[in-house]
């Protein structure tokens, strides 16, 4: 790792200003856990580390009954999985920070920081000169794809890697981002693009912007959250696949339903017509209607498996909510 | 910090590393290394080119405060290994992944590869070496020998020290939060039955 400048900035603006400073390459730095993680192995290697962590008031959660919650980017994720508010009225993003990493990398890793991490796949953080890296191919495309994705990919085929993205996709949270010394609010579901818009990118902020707070709606009255995560070992893994619910069931109906998927693409996958195949519908149909979803994957040739997955998931999930 | 060189009782792992800076240090480092940087610490890599970007640290480590400069690539873990020559942290991945690293941060369990050292300012640290009181070990630390809690023991004090967090969260934890609060923490030996024993064994003689 080669030696760089650590500045403290007092306020966003000087962030903005550090960071769009010219000739001198900066990258944000809050826990620090993936950025250090990238450093090591050579993906970046930044002149100058800018210090999130001293910045003031963004490591408040502030639930407001009926109104929603508000939680400052710089929010640790263990305090996240441990909130009671959050707990109680948005079940499925405790589940999502409860399963992220392990128990140390949660004390010092950050929301804002979680929903901004580089993608795991191999190559692009292995020594290839990939496309996400400025590189001319994808070698998952062709190589080892076991965990790469079945929908949204090309000409990259990563898969996101956070729990609390594809919850809080789920819950229709927005991200306020201070940009240049404006705020903007963009809803989660568009916050994350596709390789096809940009390769080398996982989410639409630009040098020079800052997320510093996410915010979750409160839900409608009947509505309940969930997550699902699945992985090869117990503990202490990313993804396989993963499933976040946002559902009005009663008894044996679905009444109404917002999914959001893991692992399965480039970036937390919400599609409304994958809810439309449940609203309405009967638990008890659920084996026939989880067939009507992800038909227009494009399946590698190792990571068919996730298809019969992400179905089961679905299934799993939906079936919770009625028990 | 102050310095006290003492040639006599220079350790092995001193000696080697004098040997390896020298070689190059003698070359490269030594005409324009200033004499009072080289003096701060004890480590030579304190003994920079002027050009080298440092900054101060201030911190508390085992109830003692420390002062010294240090490069910002500096993980905590280097700092506390390399500087302070508290060797009981283990660095073994290196990449936030196995745990053998586990220091307390200001009450928590984290990894300290993870984490840069300048992160540490005013913070307080405990690291194994900081739970001994005297001669004496700590419940935890007897525990581990009692139940057999290691086989090679390279993890160990990563182990004990996530042990050590998750005691102070819950006195009296089910297996559950055991299995939960050591998940963080990786034994190539396996010897994970004996280390769920001698926490269990831990919790219930630092209750009594």
């Amino acid at each position: 790792m080669k030696n760089f400048e650590y500045i403290q900035p007092g306020s966003l603006n000087a962030v903005s200003t550090l960071s769009k400073e010219k000739f001198v390459s900066s990258h944000l730095f809050a826990g620090g856990t993936d950025v250090l993680g990238l450093m090591k192995d050579n993906i970046i290697s930044p002149d100058r580390l800018i210090n999130l962590k001293n910045l003031p008031n963004m490591d408040k959660i502030v639930y407001k009954k009926g109104e929603g919650i508000s939680i400052g980017t710089l929010v640790k994720i263990s305090d996240i999985a441990e909130n009671e508010d959050i707990m109680n009225h948005f079940t499925a993003l405790a589940q999502a920070a409860g399963e992220v990493a392990s128990p140390q990398l949660r004390n010092v890793g950050t929301l804002g920081g979680n929903i901004c991490q580089r993608p795991r796949c191999w190559y692009f953080r292995g020594e290839f000169d990939c496309i996400r890296k400025g590189g001319g191919i994808c070698y998952a495309y062709e190589g080892e794809n076991k965990f790469h994705c079945i929908v949204g990919g090309g000409p990259c085929y990563i898969v996101h890697p956070s729990d609390t993205a594809v919850a809080l996709t789920a819950l229709n949270a927005s991200i306020k981002i201070h940009s240049n010394g404006t705020m903007k609010e963009i809803p989660i579901r568009e916050f994350f693009i596709l390789p096809e818009d940009d390769p080398m990118k996982e989410n639409i902020l630009e040098p020079g912007e800052a997320i510093t707070e996410i915010f979750i709606p409160e839900l409608e009255t009947g509505k309940k959250s969930a997550y699902i995560k699945l992985k090869e070992r117990d503990v202490w893994d990313f993804m396989t696949v993963s499933i976040a619910a946002v559902a009005d069931v009663s008894g044996s109906l679905i009444n109404n339903v917002e999914l959001a998927f893991g692992g399965t693409a480039p970036k937390p996958w919400y599609d409304e017509n994958i809810n439309k195949v449940f609203i309405n519908s009967k638990i008890s149909d659920l084996e026939t209607n989880v067939k009507k979803i992800f038909n227009d994957s494009e399946l590698l040739s190792k990571n068919k498996y996730k298809l019969q997955l992400i179905r089961n998931l679905t299934k799993r999930i939906l079936n919770n909510f009625s028990a | 910090m102050k310095e006290e060189k003492n040639m006599k009782g220079i350790s092995r792992r001193r000696f080697i590393k004098g040997v390896g800076t020298g070689i190059v240090g003698s070359y490269v480092m030594l005409p324009t290394m200033k004499d009072s940087e080289a003096k701060i610490t004890k480590s030579p890599k304190d003994e920079v080119l002027e050009s080298v970007r440092t900054e101060t640290l201030e911190t508390t480590i085992n109830g003692r405060k420390v002062k010294s400069k240090v490069e910002p690539r500096t993980t905590l873990a280097d700092f506390l290994r390399d500087y302070l020559e508290l060797t009981g942290t283990k660095v073994v991945c290196n990449h936030g992944e196995c745990g053998g690293c586990s220091v307390i941060l200001d009450g928590r369990a984290v990894y300290s590869c993870m984490l840069l050292a300048l992160d540490a300012n005013g913070k307080e640290v405990i690291t194994i070496e900081g739970l001994m009181s005297g001669e004496n070990l700590h419940p935890l630390q007897q525990a581990f020998i009692e139940h057999d809690g290691l086989q090679c023991g390279f993890c160990t004090p990563g182990q004990i020290m996530a042990a050590y967090a998750l005691l102070k969260k819950f006195p009296n934890p089910t297996d559950e939060q055991i299995m939960t609060g050591m998940s963080g923490n990786l034994c190539r030996c396996a010897a994970y039955p004996n280390i769920i024993k001698s926490v269990r064994g831990a919790a219930k003689k630092m209750n009594s």
